[in-house]
């Protein structure tokens, strides 16, 4: 390519982007030398083969870089003496212009920050994916990056283009740019991944990138989508899949999911990178388990991060006092799905509360769950007296709705809580709800705003004072893969819209609490576009291609987002597929319908995901009363991830408490 | 129940004026990413500070006339207060160590007292340049020759127009550039004003009194010293120096 023949592989590009760095808003992210970053030779295996890693986060380098799971990944595969990783993220359109005028020498390609090598000089490219809005950042830096945005039009000079994170869970719209996906957590099958690509190498690279694919995909756990063909139905049903079958012989019809083990044994981060750039998160996290049995119908997190793996008391003790030396930063947080579900969440935080008393490190936790025990915790958090707001997430407004989605949390154990909240100093609680769950009606939603009078009320009551707050947060509900709702029909953005504007209205009219209530929502257009590209198959990729040609980039952030350009894409790019935007999202699917995930094994048995959701459906309309409950706390409800995967729940007690640390 | 006060901090024992560079790459870093990486750094360090008080405590740094984001410096100044007394070089080792390369520490010194912005009256630039020597000294003189040279620049609070001219103490071409390269420097002593003159707005204003001379490719400006002028020989003084000195 025309980008690179000007220098030697792995050279950088730095001396060509410095003088124009100036020219662009926050240089800062550009030129890398974050502390605890890890530089390394081009060629530095000791013998034998390097294998090199570039590692995207598809977004701005505010959001991308205190990604955890590209960190983790970063210092794994960096531990290696055999392996270079570097990582890479979206350049804003500024920096993109510069870099497509370029100089003499061409364009100027997509870099890494660490040693600003271009990016289609590693072996492999690596991008991780939290959310499907992400997409077009990825066109778009292939494109930069000079490496054929379709996967077969690449050669053996280009990188493997490797898919993960969340949304590869369905990786189906992409399926045309991306080489491989991976399913699950990164940690080991990088580093079997980079084994295959070493030996490949060592051997002279036989059969090129066909084959070290093919090497990938027999393994069962790499999907390499161009060795499936799908065919689609051609009856009165005619759009749904019809099959998806392997084109090869040894390759596996189904691919499964990756699922780590004791994670003690894996203390990452435990160089965790600090920017000179302000970054959306400014402290360290823990996660301190893995995975979440709870049940809620809509989140797709809990479903395909089975089983629970926690991290000891004293594992999680030593990542915290590790990551605040190394890194400097004086706020921790517990990171996991539900922390307070920890079963040594409250020797945690009376140990690492102790242990930090009287310096400055402060302890934050995502406190999700609505019982009075989490405001102890958060009472232990907050021991030095700052007392902000707590934020809970009933997810329903109505009782109904959160039986509906399995949230198992009455009315009065929210008031409850509240009450337990305001009455220890918290001045503001932040209620999180979601709009458009199945079986929604106006009435589901304007049940919020009584619940929010109910909880100013008893703020006020309890507390004595009339400066109480309670901020109402709402999102638009998408159905997503792998979920007990992966059936049901999207609410159309119009009805969503046109519920939130009821609800602001009822809350705002009211004169005894409306002011002391704060309302947060979106409107309901991207969420239609994220669930296009949620449950979409591979014919959504001609959609996510025109956009990008269009222009579409960063489409997670309201300045950049473009609902036209999309529903112009959709409509050109799906013409005589026989199906369009709304088959994809406000669809209700059905028990026969091949999903276009159907090939990829997160576990889940899909005959206990479909009763689940029947089970949804008889709660709401009264005819059943069943509840899901923890498999963590009550017996085994079948769910199929363990013997599937052949993974186990692992969880504490483990009866040790935190030592002072100048005990230890 | 009423919330209980935050903890009143107690006060500094000791106070420490640092002199700093910022180099290379980290040229690119803004005021604010240097003073987020700054109390990093010194709660790395284990350094022991003072804090405000508050429920929010921060550690007690004041930073003064910070050089302007993507220009290069050897001449930067902050002041900490202690809870603890040490001794500076103790300081200036376990900085340079919890600094990122690029961000380094020039030299620590215990504050006699006194404001140590009132000491920094004014800066020595090098101005990095690819156009030619000789065109540049005649853009110069011409600058020289002019009482008065109204450049405009977008700030914060919209485009500003002000006087680049009055600020400028000295100016002198340089026949070579820092990196041996083609082109041309030029060695710049700037008085502090308000508003605050910067480097670059000279070099707008070289260019408003002269059409046909550009500074050409992006250039690159270094700060030198900063500190105390002395009108008479045109010299900035060392602001860390010990009074009598």
């Amino acid at each position: 390519m025309a980008t690179t023949t000007t220098q030697l592989p792995g050279a950088s590009v730095f001396p060509r982007l410095e003088p124009r760095l100036s020219s662009v808003a926050k240089p800062i992210q550009y030129v890398g030398g974050e502390l605890n970053s890890t530089l390394k030779e081009w060629d530095c295996a000791p013998e034998g083969a390097t294998v090199r890693w570039a590692l995207m986060y598809p977004d701005a380098y505010e959001v991308g870089l205190p990604n955890q799971g590209v960190q983790i990944l970063y210092e794994v595969l960096n531990e290696r003496d055999w392996i270079v990783a570097e990582r890479t993220y979206a350049v804003w359109p500024d920096l993109e212009s510069v870099m497509r005028a370029g100089d003499e020498h061409g364009p100027i390609p997509q870099f890494t920050v660490d040693q600003h090598r271009a990016v289609r000089d590693f072996d492999l490219f690596g991008l991780s994916f939290s959310t499907e809005l992400g997409y077009t950042n990825m066109l778009n830096a292939l494109d930069l990056a000079g490496i054929p945005i379709h996967s077969a039009d690449r050669t053996d000079l280009d990188p493997i283009v490797l898919a993960g994170g969340h949304a590869a869970f369905n990786p189906e719209p992409i399926a045309d740019f991306i080489d491989a996906a991976v399913l699950g957590d990164g940690e080991e099958v990088v580093l079997a991944i980079s084994e295959v690509v070493r030996e490949w190498k060592g051997e002279g690279s036989p059969g090129g990138r066909e084959e070290v694919l093919r090497r990938l995909a027999v393994s069962g756990g790499v999907y390499v989508p161009a060795f499936y063909d799908v065919s689609y139905g051609t009856a009165s049903d005619a759009g749904a899949i019809a099959a998806v079958v392997p084109n090869r012989d040894g390759i596996p019809h189904r691919v499964r999911k990756h699922t780590l083990m004791d994670l003690d044994a894996w203390p990452y981060p435990a160089k965790p990178l600090v920017p000179l750039a302000e970054t959306v998160h400014e402290r360290f996290s823990v996660e301190i388990f893995r995975g979440c049995t709870r049940g809620c119908r809509f989140c797709q997190a809990g479903m395909i991060t089975r089983p629970v793996r926690e991290r000891s008391i004293e594992t999680i003790g030593a990542m915290v006092e590790n990551g605040i030396r190394k890194s400097g930063f004086e706020e921790v947080g517990l990171l996991s799905l539900s922390s307070a579900d920890h079963t040594e969440i409250a020797d945690v935080a009376t140990g690492l509360a102790d242990r930090y008393e009287g310096s400055n490190v402060s302890l934050s936790l995502p406190s999700t769950r609505v019982d009075a025990f989490n405001i102890s915790l958060a009472n232990e958090f907050s021991r030095n007296g700052r007392r902000s707001g707590l934020t809970f997430a009933p997810e329903g407004g109505s009782e109904r709705m959160r039986k509906v989605i399995n949230k198992m949390v009455t009315e009065d154990d929210l008031i409850r809580t509240v009450a337990a909240a305001y009455s220890h100093g918290w001045r503001q609680v932040k209620l999180y709800f979601m709009c458009g769950l199945p079986t929604e009606t106006d009435e589901d939603v304007l049940q919020i705003a009584e619940l929010a009078k109910r909880v100013i009320a008893t703020g006020r009551e309890v507390s004595g004072r009339n400066d109480v707050r309670c901020t109402v947060s709402i999102g638009g509900f998408v159905p997503k893969p792998h979920t007990p709702f992966q059936w049901a029909a999207q609410l159309d953005h119009e009805t969503t819209d046109e519920r939130l504007r009821k609800l602001r209205d009822l809350v705002r009219e009211d004169r005894k609490f409306g002011r002391a209530i704060g309302f947060r929502y979106h409107d309901g257009k991207p969420g239609i576009v994220e669930g296009l590209l949620s449950r979409g198959d591979r014919r959504v990729g001609r959609v996510i291609e025109a956009v990008w040609r269009d222009g579409g980039r960063f489409d997670g952030w309201s300045e950049h987002f473009s609902y036209e350009r999309w529903m112009t894409a959709a409509q050109t790019a799906l013409q005589g597929t026989g199906v369009d935007l709304d088959w994809f999202t406000t669809r209700e699917r059905t028990y026969d319908e091949v999903l276009p995930w159907d090939h990829l094994d997160s576990g889940l048995d899909k005959d206990w995901l479909w009763s689940d959701w029947e089970d949804a459906l008889a709660v709401a309309d009264g005819s059943s009363d069943v509840e899901v409950e923890d498999c963590r706390w009550t017996p085994c409800y079948d769910c199929g991830v363990c013997p599937e995967m052949n993974t186990e729940i692992q969880i504490g007690p483990t009866g040790q408490k935190l030592l002072p640390l100048s005990v230890m | 129940m009423a919330r209980e006060q935050p903890e009143q901090q107690a006060p500094p024992v000791q106070r420490l004026r640092i002199r700093y560079a910022k180099r290379g790459r980290l040229r690119f870093t803004s005021h604010r990413d240097f003073s987020r990486a700054f109390e990093r750094a010194v709660f790395r360090a284990r350094i022991p500070m003072a804090y405000s008080s508050g429920f929010n405590p921060h550690p007690r740094i004041s930073y003064a006339g910070a050089a302007p984001t993507g220009s290069a410096s050897e001449a930067e100044y902050l002041e900490i207060a202690l809870a603890q007394v040490v001794d500076p070089a103790d300081v200036a080792a376990q900085l340079e160590e919890a600094l990122p390369p690029g961000l380094d520490v020039v030299a620590v010194v215990e504050s006699p007292g006194g404001a140590l912005a009132d000491l920094l009256q004014a800066s020595r630039w090098r101005l990095d340049l690819t156009a030619p020597p000789e065109p540049t000294g005649a853009a110069l003189a011409r600058f020289w020759a002019t009482d008065e040279v109204i450049v405009e620049r977008m700030t914060k609070k919209g485009l500003r127009a002000f006087d680049c001219r009055a600020a400028v103490v000295r100016a002198e071409v340089v026949e070579t550039r820092a990196d041996g390269g083609a082109g041309c420097a030029i060695d710049l002593v700037l008085r502090h004003t308000v508003p605050a003159v910067r480097p670059d707005d000279v070099l707008s204003g070289i260019s408003a009194v002269s059409s046909e001379w550009a500074p050409g490719g992006p250039p690159l400006l270094t700060r030198v010293a900063q500190g105390p002028l002395d009108e008479a020989s045109e010299q900035i003084g060392d602001p860390l120096a010990r009074v009598g000195e």
